[in-house]
């Protein structure tokens, strides 16, 4: 039963839309999918202790790459979302290899990647002539033909199943690196990267290849969320609000089990929803004003977050190997 | 091109002042970092509510101006106490990251906290100090008020660390924290003390920043990153690199502002800031240890 769990999960999401389709809730949910998507990025790099405060840049690269290529070169999404891709891939080598081979390492790191942040998004904003600066940018829609070339769907449905399709995707990842000797490797890394060194682990390139795998996979994201949107702009992708955002869901989801980033989008973004259903534009900040509190909350008392204390909870003997963890750094 | 030249005056001389904003905006969280090795991520907030604090004190209740920077001052001074008390002597003993993800968490609810409270519209003191113009250049009189601010409070901060017992003890702490407690130091106390610091430099920031820019909730966005970055390039808690750091910093944005827009001075400072990082990770002026 345990075993065919995810299955049956899986059939009843893929049916979701066919059996139910009003165009909120659907919309809602591939956001929720896009973002946790997102966020699960964020965490193959995360849990490792490899905090990174870059990844709204790897996001905004993903979007505007991939707009920027349609617009003025024509170039499709099938062919610009992996130039995209390469492209965030090699400004995370450029970035990650220095500081690894320096021993650049915790809230050093973070602010190393802030920077990388910080400079996507005033690039975006300086290059105003092409990307639209902070007013944002908008991919052209597609006239005629297969809307199949152009990625771009009308449908919800449609995209609920793409998105659904790529988080899998990202949770298929993050269950092979949980499997593989890598997982082990920056396990060890991140707890003593001298003492992983001297047990024959290549540090430099062990960091190096979750990096960039954790980069394309947020660059990615940000290609499905402008494709899907059809409206981008600097604070929405990039910059240094959306790196926090993404620590702050998947802290709050829980960073060391593969369903805590999901978590911790289904909690954000319902969060945010219903307080805007609920308060309408009186609610403006106040959304934002909770996650602060709960992020802190968080940090101090439950920093496995909300999925790794429950998980917890459920296998007190399991705990015992695990608790080791959070005590590394969140 | 006799006339290229006094931009390029300008802009260098800009730079100078705008590096007096950076280095008083940058001062107390160098101290704090030094200190209490804790990255206040919502340092820049903490600046913006001490510029509603302003606003408030002086154009809502019409406030003499001396008045209302020392009621700022105060305020900001009691918030970063209150910070410490409640996020970071909690987490004294986590991961580093894991501070600096709390006060992430700050950052998120005073900015929020200030939007429910305040609003999104800008508000200014309506106060515009005159433009100084020489020799066919313009400067900002309010930047020449924050350079001289900065230099003074380095002074005095400097002058308390080495001068007094208080700072000497925050000096050895910086040093050695676990020692310190076994000469008789109440390290609760030297932290609480630093924090107040720390604010009441934010406060000082906040009081010059305001007459330069207007306030929004989001206004610690703009310059927050640049200040963590020159506490890091100038080398934790190092004041004097902090300093040296900030000219630095605000000479790229300066001379970037003048040859393309000011937003690739940013990208370059921090282009310069990841170079640097790579090639001197202890910072401009590595302490000596």
């Amino acid at each position: 039963m345990r075993r065919a769990l995810p299955f049956i999960a899986g059939a009843a999401l893929v049916a979701l839309p066919f059996v139910y389709h009003a165009p909120y809730p659907l919309h809602i949910l591939v956001m929720i999918l896009i973002w946790s998507f997102a966020y699960t990025s964020w965490s193959m790099m995360g849990r490792f202790g490899l905090v990174s405060l870059g990844h709204g840049g790897f996001m905004g690269i993903g979007a505007y790459v991939t707009a920027l290529l349609w617009n003025h070169a024509g170039v499709s999404p099938w062919i610009g979302i992996p130039l995209a891709l390469v492209a965030s891939g090699v400004l995370a080598v450029v970035v990650a290899y220095p500081c690894f081979r320096f021993r650049i390492i915790g809230h050093y790191f973070a602010l190393v990647t802030l920077a990388l942040s910080g400079i996507v998004l005033q690039v975006i904003t300086a290059t105003r002539d092409w990307t639209g600066g902070s007013l944002g940018y908008t991919p052209e829609r597609y006239q005629g033909g297969s809307l199949l070339y152009a990625l771009q769907f009308t449908s919800k449905a449609t995209w609920y199943l793409i998105a659904l399709g790529v988080w899998a995707a990202g949770l298929y990842v993050w269950r092979l690196v949980d499997r593989s000797m890598m997982r082990y490797a920056l396990e060890a890394i991140s707890e003593d990267e001298d003492g992983a060194a001297a047990t024959g682990v290549h540090v430099t390139a062990e960091k190096l290849k979750i990096t960039v795998l954790s980069a394309v996979m947020t660059a990615l994201a940000g290609a499905l969320y402008c494709q899907y949107q059809m409206f981008i702009s600097p604070d929405t992708v990039s910059g240094i609000a959306i790196s926090l955002q993404m620590v702050f869901a998947v802290v709050v989801g829980g960073i060391y089990v593969s369903l805590g980033p999901t978590v911790g989008a289904v909690i954000t973004i319902m969060l945010a929803e219903v307080l805007r259903i609920s308060f309408g534009t009186r609610a403006v900040g106040w959304d934002n004003l909770v996650y602060g509190v709960l992020l802190v909350i968080f940090i101090i008392f439950l920093p496995k977050g909300i999925l790794g204390s429950l998980l917890d909870l459920k296998r007190p003997r399991a705990a015992a190997t695990l608790t080791r963890s959070p005590a590394r750094s969140a | 091109m006799a006339f290229f030249d006094i931009y390029l005056l300008e802009a260098l001389i800009n730079g100078i002042l705008l590096g007096g904003v950076f280095a008083l905006l940058s001062l107390g969280l160098n101290l704090i970092f030094g200190v209490i090795d804790v990255v206040w991520i919502c340092y820049a907030e903490l600046i913006m509510l001490g510029m509603y604090g302003m606003y408030f004190v002086y154009s809502v209740y019409h406030a003499p101006f001396a008045v209302a920077a020392v009621t700022c001052i105060a305020g900001v001074a009691v918030l970063g106490v209150i910070l410490h008390v409640l996020v970071i002597a909690p987490l004294l003993g986590a991961a580093p990251i894991n501070q600096l993800l709390a006060t992430g968490g700050v950052l998120f609810f005073l900015q929020s906290a200030a939007t429910v409270m305040f609003g999104i519209e800008f508000k200014n003191l309506g106060l515009r100090l005159p433009v100084l113009k020489a020799a066919g250049m313009f400067i900002s009189y309010a930047r020449l008020l924050a350079f001289a601010a900065a230099l003074v409070g380095m002074v005095l901060v400097y002058l308390f660390l080495s001068r007094t017992y208080t700072g000497a003890a925050i000096r050895a702490i910086a040093q050695d924290r676990q020692i310190m407690t076994l000469m008789g130091v109440d390290t609760r106390r030297i932290y609480l003390i630093t924090s107040a610091l720390g604010g009441a430099l934010a406060g000082l920031a906040a009081c010059l920043l305001v007459l330069l820019y207007d306030v929004h909730p989001f206004v610690g966005l703009s310059f927050g990153p640049i200040i963590f970055l020159i506490c890091v390039l100038g080398g934790l808690g190092n004041l004097a690199g902090g300093f040296v750091a900030a000219f630095v910093f605000a000479e790229i944005i300066s001379l970037g502002g003048l040859y393309l827009d000011l937003e690739w001075g940013y990208v370059f400072a921090f282009v310069f800031f990841i170079v640097m990082m790579c090639l001197r990770p202890e910072g401009l002026l590595p302490r000596r240890s």
